[in-house]
Order: C-alpha cells, then structure tokens, then sequence
C-alpha cells in the first residue's frame, strides 16, 4: 500500500522522473498467455472488470511493481477479483494450489502435461 | 484438446519461452489453480481458453498497419477512421472487440504520441500486446512532460516547429496513429503501403518506413 | 432516459475547465498531474459507467468522459520542452470544474 500523504499514488507516474527506455523485449510464455485469456474470459462473463483488475493492481503497491512480473501481478489481481466475486473461495484456492505444487517440480508437470 | 502452443513461433519469429521444463514458480501453481477451479465450476473450459489465446496470437501490428494504409490511399475512409475508430476498422473485416477506438493523425506540422500514465492501455485487439518498454515506469513517467527525448531515445529527432500532441490513454478510449505518409510512396500498392507502417509508428514512437528502405 | 438528462449539462467543446484538486486514495481515472490544472474540452466521448465504482464491485451511476486538452505550459511551467504542445487525457464529468464556476477549492 501507499505510504505517502500527499494523496499521490505510486501508479500515477506522469510527470516524474525515470531513467532512459529500456527496449528489451521478451515473448510471453505459455502461462502468461493463458493469465491474459483468463483476464478476458472471465471480465466478459461479468465476474469483474478490468477496473476491478486495475484496482488490485494499484493496491498490490509498488514493491509488486518493482519485484514481479507483469504477468504475475496479473494472476495475483484476477485471483483477488474472482474471490470477491465469489467465483470460489479461499479455501478452495488454497486446497487446488496444494494439489498442483505436489504435482511436480515443473510447469509441465504441475499443470498435468497441458 | 488444449493445442500445443510450443510447437509454434510467435508472431515476432521467436519461439515461446520455454516453461515446461523449469521449476514452478508461486505464480504459475495460482495461474494453474485458477484455471482448473474456473473450469471445475463451469465458468469457462480450456477449449475456450486456447480459443482466446489464438484469437490474441493472431492479432498483431499488421492489423494496425493494414488501416492506416487504406487511410492513406482512400480519403472517405481515413474521415470514417477520424470520426470513428472502432466502426472503422471493423469495416475492414477485424474484430476489435469492444474496444472504443480514436484515430490521431499525424500531418506535416503535427506528431501524435500515444502513453497510459495510469496502467498500460493499448489498443491490443488492433496491434496486439504492448511492447515491454509501453508498461515501463520510464515511459509512462515521461513521455507526457518531456515527449521529445522520449522521441529522441527511439530516433526521432523532430522539428521545433512540429507540434507534439501526447495523448495520455487514462480512461476508456484507445488510440491509434496513422503516421503521415512517407514521400516517394505515390506509386505503391495498399498492400506495400502496410509494410511501410511499423508499430511504433502507430503508438507515435516513430516515423513509417521510407519505401526502398 | 439517464443518457437525455446527462445530455443537458454537456460541457461544449472549448470549454475551459479545471480539474478538481482532490486527492483521494482508491481507484480513480485522473492523473495528479492534471489535477487543479486549466485545460479545455478538446470532445465528448460518451457516457460510460463510473470506473471508480465498477474497480470495487459496485453498480455505477453513467458519467460523461471528456478529452481534455492542457498545455505543456500549464502542466510544466518553465520545464515545458516546447510552449506549443499540448497533453490531451481523458478525464470524467465528475472531475471537471467549469472554470467561470469553479470555485477556489
């Protein structure tokens, strides 16, 4: 969250001082796109909208921003808006994430070969 | 059946990032979790997830560029394009979605330059996923107070006379640029016209080719 | 119809506005560095649900969304790169004062 008190939050960059553009640029993997499909389906199915999504995103707080993916903060925020919406709950969160980390030490293997 | 997206190449020619074979990350085991707990209560299924990833994979710059060549050889449209983005470039045959959409044209003593200072909108359904450098901190942070050395880091030196006009993308609209048209270029098809008109040329962030280029 | 009654208080095109000053915390659509800023109506887009209440989950009451047109001067003072350029954003009904009305706050 925002330590700040002047009311500025972290996300709202315009105006402020950064260093040069970076143009490195990398292909999204497998998971990433399957996290932007899963942002689509589920806002065009009314579970959230994408300002739900960039609500969670903005309240993650900058360390997110510094410290995870794009991707990454993707899943973290879609996850919290389909919990609010009640499209299931915690404990069937944390249960289904228990079982897919036991799966295996890979991608592969811990999303059953698909 | 869930196609098999690592046999292909992306849209750029590069294969995917290989993840299968490295050790899971927190994220990816949630991205897992989700996926199968949505298809688990009827939410959505994986056929219409590898649908939506195809439908992103398919869409790309050329889309972009094959509207702004049609803008530049026909007048009537580029207006229809001006007045409305999304009806225009769904005349084309693409489907942009429920993306509501503003054409921005450069012209000889005006640049366009397209940023999202909140997040990182981008008219995805017309030229695909953003650029990395499109979500940085450096270019959201100041290409609205400081637009030409932004310019001037991708290589575009422009005049003092040429009047920028930075369009910070904060709310529900998103935005194209048809890049003027490059001189020399009078004699070229519609379809050669497009391969003049690069991506960053539509988020302003360039110039279009010079034919022989 | 919600979208006739929102017709009748459209701001004009070249309309001088200011942005509200405000500073909330939450999820809101106006950059802090438009705010208390003089611009003018550069369009009228349309009426759109309120994203600062859909981001929470809520039902949300249509406003109209604006471009609004500053200049570099406006925005940057003495750093502008160019007195001549313009910033445009696109900016709620609910954040835009006009500007014979607005008052000091």
């Amino acid at each position: 969250m925002d330590n700040r008190t002047d009311g500025r939050r972290w996300h709202d960059m315009g105006g402020q001082d950064a260093g040069p553009i970076c143009d490195d640029q990398h292909d999204f993997s497998l998971w990433e796109k399957r996290v932007d499909a899963l942002m689509i389906l589920c806002s065009g199915k009314g579970y959230f909208t994408v300002d739900g999504l960039r609500r969670a995103l903005e309240d993650m707080g900058e360390d997110a921003f510094e410290s995870m993916s794009y991707y990454e903060r993707w899943i973290a925020s879609i996850n919290q808006n389909l919990i609010e919406s009640g499209a299931y709950t915690i404990e069937e969160l944390g249960v289904k994430m228990a079982e897919v980390q036991a799966r295996g030490e890979t991608y592969g293997d811990a999303s059953l070969g698909q | 059946m869930p196609h098999d997206h690592h046999d292909h190449l992306s849209p750029s020619g590069h294969p995917y990032r290989q993840d299968d074979d490295t050790p899971l990350s927190y994220w990816q085991s949630m991205e897992i979790a989700v996926r199968e707990l949505l298809v688990e209560k009827n939410i959505t299924t994986l056929e219409e997830i590898s649908t939506q990833i195809d439908k992103m994979d398919a869409r790309g710059p050329a889309l972009g560029a094959a509207v702004v060549a049609r803008a530049w050889v026909d007048p009537a449209f580029k207006s229809r394009l001006l007045k409305d983005g999304s009806a225009a470039s769904g005349e084309m045959g693409f489907d942009v979605g429920p993306m509501h959409l503003i054409a921005l044209e450069n012209t000889a003593d005006t640049h366009n330059i397209v940023v999202c200072t909140l997040c990182s909108c981008y008219p995805r359904n017309l030229l695909g996923l953003p650029p990395d450098w499109y979500k940085s901190r450096a270019y959201r942070s100041r290409t609205v107070k400081e637009p030409r050395k932004v310019l001037s880091e991708f290589g575009v030196n422009l005049p003092n006379d040429t009047q920028i006009r930075v369009h910070d993308s904060t709310a529900d609209m998103r935005y194209v640029v048809i890049p003027a048209r490059p001189s020399g270029s009078e004699d070229l098809s519609e379809e050669d016209l497009a391969k003049l008109v690069t991506r960053d040329s539509m988020i302003g962030t360039g110039l279009a080719m010079m034919p022989n280029a | 119809m919600a979208t006739q009654a929102l017709d009748n208080n459209v701001l004009p095109v070249g309309a001088k506005v200011r942005i509200r000053s405000i500073m909330p915390p939450g999820h809101v659509r106006a950059p802090a560095y438009v705010r208390g800023k003089t611009g003018d109506i550069e369009r009228v887009i349309a009426p759109f649900k309120n994203p600062e209440q859909l981001a929470y989950g809520l039902p949300a009451a249509e406003q109209i969304l604006y471009r609004v047109s500053f200049s570099a001067v406006e925005l940057w003072g003495d750093e502008a790169e160019n007195p001549e350029d313009r910033i445009e954003a696109e900016i709620y009904a609910h954040w835009i004062e006009e500007l014979e009305t607005a008052n000091a706050t």
